[in-house]
């Protein structure tokens, strides 16, 4: 039975469980259906042109976590930034682990989106905002939405400042063999709210999980939201997440992706643009080797007037690593005085590295600044000689170099402790100890 | 202490040093002159250990070592320092965070413990006051939008820092006014000792003035075609180098 069969089968067991009757549900139905009509995309289509998820899903994965797999604290404190103070959503093979988690509904709520979906007290919020601004087309995101059920529910209301980052993680054991795993996650703020947001996906030890996520983002007006992605799993991990993010007049967003490690990373990161003044920050830093594969596939949907969007994506690669970028900007002919920045740049540390990068500009209005670019480079040679001419050695200059290739997209990175994690991350990364703060 | 005999490199198949023999003794300071394309800096680079030339004949002996057989970084853990001509932009690293890692790689290579943060800090302050740079400058990152005359500075703020027994100054004196080239020149000569010396590359006699040579070589074609004193400097400034060229044919 292939996976697609496997999930239809899957799907039926699934209905079994739930209330057919809620709105929710006929989102759920409706979006398998046209889940079932489509499939998995190949890559034949354009979008999926130069990364196939084929030998991904030939594997045969278990759709439901069987129960709640305990994990102790000491075994992955590692990936939690224990040195920050943190409201933890912590799931463990797509469960809650209550125990695991720091929860809150005090002025806001940071809690299950389980909880919101069948609690009548989240049930104008829901309505409102749930399924609103995905994809409807988009096959991974109608599969992720048929089996909505669990997955961070963050609530900031209006004029509040959330006083601690939040953590969203999700763990994989690996005790039920591979798996399928798809959360789903909602979070709104309010006018004139602020929040700042980690999430995480780790894999416990080195097995075949695939994790289909899709997180909406709704920035009202003059939000201020900060939201870091830090993927670094194991070699048979993959991740595909879909993230869709949806800003009023003034708001202000800012998405760092720092993809570092597993199997196979897709990032389908949609901007809409719903007012006027509005900021979009998409950032990227992406070292990769061995075999690893990570797409970067951008949106920014400029729809009024006046908004800037920011995009500066570094790839490191080596070994026989593929990356790519694919960055689209759309502004619509109402869209004047639109200022987009784009700008991807690679090193290639081997041979047989490979990065596809392709900016995608349709831009109907005339009155805009749209400037793109993109290089491929190996390191300089003159830079690596000045280092080297100066005592140092020639694996520590190369890492020197690296490092400060991919630094100034740190520079906008505003939690310190993120900051000093990533910091760590890239040294280990690249395997030297860079000892004090560059 | 330097020990240069025949030297031959090329750079794309293109034989550029010709042959160069030259001895630098501890305390000494030597110019080295020569037109455009002479040969002056790919000199200074081979010393330095720049890969991207290609050394055909002759050997290079830095107190006793086999510097042809030693990597860039190894040649600068024995004291052997190039200003260069044109510093390399290096954004992300600020100039203080690459002077430590580059003092504590040398230090490492000898078996010697980091310096201590309180050391340093004190030891950059005082190089740094000896080439009139300011803290902000210390923070910026290493050479990015400098100016010609601060690239230059910078250059020497290093040498000053890791103390090199051999210096080698490239073109120091390009780019830089009468003032930054007072400053530069200040910082060279308190350097000075009886132990260290120094290979002043120029076009010119000015810096000389500032820096007095011991010895000045003229390099022509890849060649050192005249060597003499601080009066030949005077010479090529008043003459030219048309002159030396009608002595040799």
């Amino acid at each position: 039975m292939d996976l697609k069969e496997k999930l239809i089968s899957s799907f039926m067991a699934f209905e079994e469980q739930l209330d057919l009757s809620s709105e929710v549900h006929n989102i759920r139905s409706k979006s398998f259906d046209h889940f079932e009509k489509i499939g998995f995309p190949t890559k034949r289509d354009e979008a999926w042109k130069y990364t196939s998820l084929e030998r991904l899903l030939k594997n045969d994965y278990s759709i439901f976590p069987k129960k709640e797999n305990t994990i102790e604290l000491k075994d992955v404190k590692k990936y939690f930034l224990y040195d920050l103070d943190t409201y933890k959503i912590v799931f463990i093979d797509g469960v809650y682990s209550p125990f695991l988690s720091d929860t809150t509904h005090d002025g806001i709520d940071v809690c299950l989106l389980s909880a919101a979906l069948s609690k009548s007290k989240y049930k104008k919020i829901i309505d409102k905002y749930f399924n609103q601004i995905t994809l409807k087309e988009d096959s991974l995101t109608s599969l992720n939405t048929s089996f909505t059920k669990e997955g961070a529910y963050v609530f900031i209301p209006k004029s509040t400042v959330a006083e601690k980052p939040i953590q969203i993680i999700h763990f994989a054991t690996g005790k039920q063999g591979s798996m399928l795993l798809q959360p789903r996650n909602l979070i709104v703020v309010e006018d004139n709210a602020q929040v700042q947001i980690i999430e995480r996906h780790q894999s416990l030890k080195n097995h075949e999980v695939l994790t289909n996520s899709v997180t909406e983002i709704f920035a009202n007006e003059r939000s201020n939201i900060d939201y870091y992605k830090i993927q670094n799993d194991f070699s048979e991990s993959s991740l595909i997440d879909n993230t869709y993010i949806s800003q009023k007049h003034n708001s202000n967003v800012k998405v760092h992706t720092f993809s570092f490690g597993g199997k196979l990373i897709r990032n389908n990161l949609n901007f809409y643009h719903k007012g006027e003044n509005i900021e979009s920050t998409m950032k990227g830093i992406t070292i990769i080797g061995e075999k690893q594969h990570v797409d970067h596939y951008t949106l920014v949907h400029h729809a009024k007037p006046n908004c800037n969007s920011y995009q500066d994506y570094k790839g490191i690669l080596s070994d026989r690593a593929v990356g790519v970028f694919n960055g689209k900007i759309l502004v619509d002919k109402i869209a004047q005085k639109t200022n987009a920045f784009q700008q991807n740049n690679n090193i290639l540390i081997d041979n047989n590295a490979t990065i596809n990068t392709k900016p995608q500009l349709e831009i109907f209005a005339d009155d805009v600044k749209c400037s793109h670019g993109c290089t491929i480079g190996q390191l300089n040679n003159d830079a690596l000689f000045y280092l080297r001419s100066r005592g140092i050695p020639k694996k520590e200059a190369k890492a020197l170099l690296t490092y400060a290739f991919a630094n100034n997209v740190l520079e906008s990175v505003k939690i310190p402790a993120v900051k000093a994690r990533i910091n760590s991350l890239i040294a280990k990364k690249l395997g030297v100890n860079l000892a004090h703060d560059l | 202490m330097l020990i240069i005999n025949n030297l031959h490199a090329s750079v794309d198949g293109k034989e550029i040093l010709k042959g160069i023999n030259l001895q630098v003794n501890p305390g000494e300071v030597h110019a080295i002159m020569g037109p455009n394309g002479s040969g002056k800096s790919t000199f200074a680079s081979v010393i330095s250990g720049n890969e991207d030339y290609k050394l055909t004949k002759g050997e290079i002996f830095f107190e006793d070592n086999d510097l042809l057989e030693l990597n860039p970084e190894a040649r600068a853990h024995l004291g052997v320092f190039l200003s260069f001509q044109y510093p390399v932009e290096i954004p992300g690293v600020t100039v203080t965070n690459f002077i430590k890692t580059a003092i504590n790689a040398s230090r490492k290579a000898k078996g010697i413990k980091d310096m201590p943060a309180a050391e340093m800090l004190k030891k950059i302050r005082e190089k740094a006051s000896l080439l009139d740079i300011n803290s902000k400058f210390l923070s910026r990152s290493l050479n990015e939008g400098f100016s010609g005359g601060e690239k230059k500075r910078n250059e020497v703020f290093q040498m000053a820092m890791l103390e090199p027994k051999l210096a080698i100054l490239d073109e120091t004196d390009s780019g830089l006014d009468i003032d930054a080239l007072k400053i530069v020149a200040n910082g060279v000569n308190k350097l000075k000792s009886k132990e260290n010396a120094v290979i002043v590359i120029t076009h010119y006699q000015r810096l000389l003035e500032y820096i007095i040579p011991d010895f000045v070589h003229v390099i022509l074609e890849g060649k050192i075609v005249k060597s003499g004193s601080k009066e030949l400097a005077h010479q090529l400034e008043a003459k030219g180098y048309d002159w030396i060229k009608k002595e040799l044919s």
